[in-house]
């Protein structure tokens, strides 16, 4: 087979036929793309072609103050019997002849002005009776203040009486001010640099915690027995949920209660007082050997005390940060945009705290899961480990499945206990039970991997939806604005960074991190030391390439009502006002061409 | 008292990178580790501390089995446990303080080490380390402004700040020139000789052998090829680790 393949003949066969195949593909790609050089050709459109070339060489930036110049003659349509009467003309000033002097309804006629201010221009008028304009069209007087157009009459009832052909000459006066467009434009630029700055700013503190978890030099060291990892599957929505509970109890208790100013001050400050010496004196320095039991058991009691305490002055510090800013909004006039800062910070405060204690609890009962299962299938004999596993096993893999079945009924609302709780709850424990009876139970499971391809799975989807298409799911959550591009925006690049970020820490070099594990530093530890520092240049290098990302995209978002300059852009192009759009997109050109500069300049000092 | 029996590592591949190897080590005792490059000098001090994880066999070090230490047990007999590396593995971005305290981090509470906080006597010690090896003066620089020789002199610091009963040297001496080669060796001699501690050093050359090694082990190819004193490396013992074709320099 080979070698007939590699026959002379064949070869041509094969090449004559590749070229057949590549002529085919751009013959179909012409055909749906309707590729036609008719068009390109057309008369009429290279008019329209010119005509928007021209506007949008003429960005309205600038205004003057206008004089105006009305020059009428009166001019009888159709002409009256016995002829026009001679028009009297004052040669004194500037005046217009009509030529003919009177003409019929769609009648061509040649205008001709003379005595204008040299090079001015504005529209020729037909004033009808009934004080209707009508344009003829547009003149521009040369160096003598002449002009001359043809104009083609429009078709009107007959009327006896003279009406008007007005010229209107207009003259730029003064020094140029911007135009209402420009002022429009740079409130609009401004906006959109700040919601990429903020996209930026959100999508990388997210970004940041998940790159780790995709970077598979760190994640496929995380391995544990699978005692370990279903006490830490089961300790996560545990966790969770009572952590959500906690937060949410001590929330609606903090409402009733954090109305009062001074009430809130002190609290603040006394708490976070209480909090610090509490730490201080509860975390060991250093760790010590051994703990046994009932130290272990107080520090733990003591942990949930200042959980708790913790939750309470973050809403103290909520609610301080609303006090605060609807006080100041008001008293500092022009920076009162401070104070809803102040405002909104504390509001968003307010509603993460559930969030924060929801997973710092999760992040807690996961990793005390965690340690017992570890502790129990070192210490533990064989079989005991064993039987233990088909019992945790069978549970955290039908906690998982009934999650996912949670996940899928609230999309889909399929209503039916059976089939979105039972039957997965039930396929998940058979699966963890079977997994115990396959695996040894004290062999580490690569469960940092299964993390690392979970997650980049996750980030790789995400990133494959532009923020164009995001964007429409967020106008419907929070409305049309620049409020729902930058959310649009940070969840892309929280996609976007979090693959990027995680490929730096990829490319580490493993010396350090062998160094400092050789330590006996844990995990999180060497993280701290040996990449951290490591990574902090390409971070900040990808943050600053994002942000100058962020800014190109935000000045498109707006097509699909994500606010900033791209809303006003297709608002001009819809309404075919060219000049205002070709302001917007110079305003473009100029953002981003000066964030390409300032970026690249800040990224050559880091790296 | 450390014993390694029957340790074997194959890497995935079936890379045979240790075969069958046992010896053991006094306290006290330094240990040179010679062989070819590739012959599994590296992997078989990582695996002493494991980084690198054994396939098979024991390392029992002061009666326990750190092949058998769970995750916990083993980052206590990690911090026991310092190394030093060819490539001294600094953290170059980092000041030369804060690489030399990172060898506390075994020690110190986690969460305060996050935010770079270290106890004031680990600071004084920090201070005490750099001063033995003659860089105090460096001290705030970064540690890619050093050069190699002030570079693994940090290591050396960094591993003593573990305040070790055992020292992994994986050829420390190996990208410094003969001069530098020697004043490092002497700082390992100092630490083995006045504070006690056991040192395993894997070396390329035989006169650094012969200089400063109380016993020398060889391998070829992941086998024990020789244990014993290093006077009794002759010529066809030499033959023997190095292969036929090799020539002594040096």
């Amino acid at each position: 087979m080979r070698e007939f393949l590699k026959h002379p003949a064949m070869r041509w066969i094969m090449i004559v036929g590749a070229i057949v195949l590549v002529v085919v593909v751009y013959a179909f790609g012409f055909s749906v793309t309707d590729v036609s050089f008719e068009t390109v050709r057309d008369e009429q459109r290279l008019t329209q072609l010119t005509r928007i070339l021209r506007a949008l060489a003429h960005p309205d930036i600038f205004e003057y103050d206008k004089v105006e110049q009305n020059i009428d003659v009166a001019f009888h349509l159709p002409c009256p019997e016995g002829g026009a009467a001679a028009v009297s003309v004052d040669a004194r000033g500037a005046y217009i002849i009509v030529s003919p002097a009177c003409a019929g309804p769609e009648d061509i006629v040649t205008i001709e002005g003379f005595g204008f201010t040299p090079e001015t221009g504005g529209p020729v008028n037909f004033l009808t009776q009934s004080g209707a304009t009508l344009q003829l069209g547009n003149f521009t007087s040369d160096e003598q203040g002449s002009f001359s157009i043809t104009a083609k009459l429009p078709n009107r009832q007959p009327i006896e009486e003279a009406q008007t052909i007005r010229a209107t000459g207009r003259q730029n006066v003064g020094a140029p001010r911007f135009s209402p467009t420009a002022k429009l434009v740079f409130e609009k630029i401004v906006e959109t640099v700040f919601l990429a700055l903020l996209a930026t700013t959100f999508g990388a503190v997210l970004a940041v915690p998940l790159s780790f978890l995709a970077a598979q030099n760190i994640m496929s060291e995380i391995k544990s027995p699978l005692t370990s990892i279903s006490l830490t599957l089961l300790g996560w929505p545990l966790g969770i949920f009572l952590g959500a509970t906690v937060a949410a109890q001590i929330g609606s208790f903090a409402e009733s209660i954090f109305s009062d100013t001074a009430f809130v001050i002190n609290g603040v400050a006394l708490w976070s007082l209480a909090i610090g010496l509490a730490t201080v004196t509860t975390i060991p320095r250093e760790t010590e050997q051994v703990s046994g039991v009932s130290s272990r058991l107080v520090r733990g009691v003591g942990t949930v005390l200042i959980g708790i305490v913790g939750i309470v002055v973050l809403y103290l510090v909520a609610y301080g940060m609303l006090l605060l800013g609807d006080a100041i909004a008001d008293p500092l006039g022009p920076l009162g945009f401070l104070g809803n800062f102040v405002y909104q910070l504390g509001d968003s405060l307010r509603m993460l705290t559930p969030v924060f204690a929801a997973l710092i609890a999760g992040g807690a009962l996961g990793s005390f899961g965690g340690r017992l299962g570890q502790r129990a299938s070192d210490q533990l004999e064989y079989r005991t480990v064993k039987l233990i596993n088909l019992v945790v096993a069978a549970l955290a893999g039908a906690a998982l499945f009934a999650l996912v079945g949670a996940v899928v009924d609230w999309f889909y609302q399929i209503l039916d206990i059976m089939r979105t709780f039972v039957i997965p709850a039930a396929l998940g424990a058979i699966g963890g039970a079977l997994l115990t009876l396959r695996v040894d139970p004290r062999q580490p499971l690569p469960i940092g991997y299964w993390i690392y391809f979970v997650i980049r799975t996750i980030l790789n989807g995400i990133r494959s939806v532009e923020p164009l298409i995001m964007v429409i799911v967020f106008v419907v959550w929070v409305g049309i604005g620049p409020f729902a591009g930058a959310l649009a925006l940070a969840l892309h690049t929280v996609a976007a960074l979090g693959k990027l970020f995680s490929e730096q820490v990829e490319s580490i070099s493993p010396g350090p991190l062998e160094a400092v594990q050789a330590t006996g530093a844990n995990q999180v530890q060497t993280i701290r030391y040996a990449v951290i520092p490591q990574v902090v240049p390409p971070y900040i290098s990808f943050l600053m390439y994002r942000w100058d990302i962020n800014v190109r995209m935000s000045t498109i978002i707006g097509f699909a009502g994500g606010g900033g300059i791209g809303f006003l852009l297709q608002q001009n192009i819809r309404l075919l006002d060219y000049r205002a759009a070709a302001a917007a997109m110079l305003a473009i050109a100029i953002v981003v061409a000066s964030m390409d500069y300032i970026s690249s300049a800040i990224r050559q000092r880091f790296v | 008292m450390l014993e390694v029996k029957n340790l074997t590592k194959i890497y995935p591949g079936d890379v045979l990178a240790l075969d069958d190897v046992s010896f053991s080590v006094e306290p006290g005792e330094f240990l040179a580790v010679i062989g070819l490059s590739g012959s599994g000098k590296s992997t078989l001090l990582r695996c002493i501390n494991r980084l690198v994880e054994p396939t098979d066999g024991e390392i029992t070090w002061n009666g326990v089995d750190i092949t058998q230490a769970s995750q916990d047990e083993l980052l206590r007999i990690r911090r026991k446990i310092g190394m030093v590396f060819q490539h001294f593995n600094l953290v170059t971005r980092s000041k030369v303080i804060t690489n030399v305290l990172s060898g506390r981090l075994g020690y110190v509470n986690a969460m305060l080490s996050l935010i770079n906080r270290f106890p004031k006597k680990d600071m004084q010690m920090a201070i005490a380390q750099l001063e033995r090896v003659g860089i105090t003066d460096q001290a705030q620089k970064r540690a890619d402004e050093l050069s190699g020789g002030q570079q693994q002199r940090v290591g050396i610091a960094r591993a003593m700040m573990q305040e070790p009963e055992m020292i992994l040297a994986d050829e420390p001496v190996a990208s410094l020139d003969p001069v530098l080669a020697h004043s490092i060796m002497q700082h390992l001699e100092d630490i083995n000789r006045n504070d006690g501690v056991m040192v395993l050093c894997s070396l390329h050359f035989i006169d650094l052998v012969h200089r400063y090694a109380d016993r020398a082990i060889a391998l070829n190819d992941g086998k024990l090829m020789f244990d014993g004193p290093p006077q009794a490396i002759d010529d066809a013992r030499f033959k023997e680790i190095y292969g036929k074709e090799a020539e002594r320099v040096g």
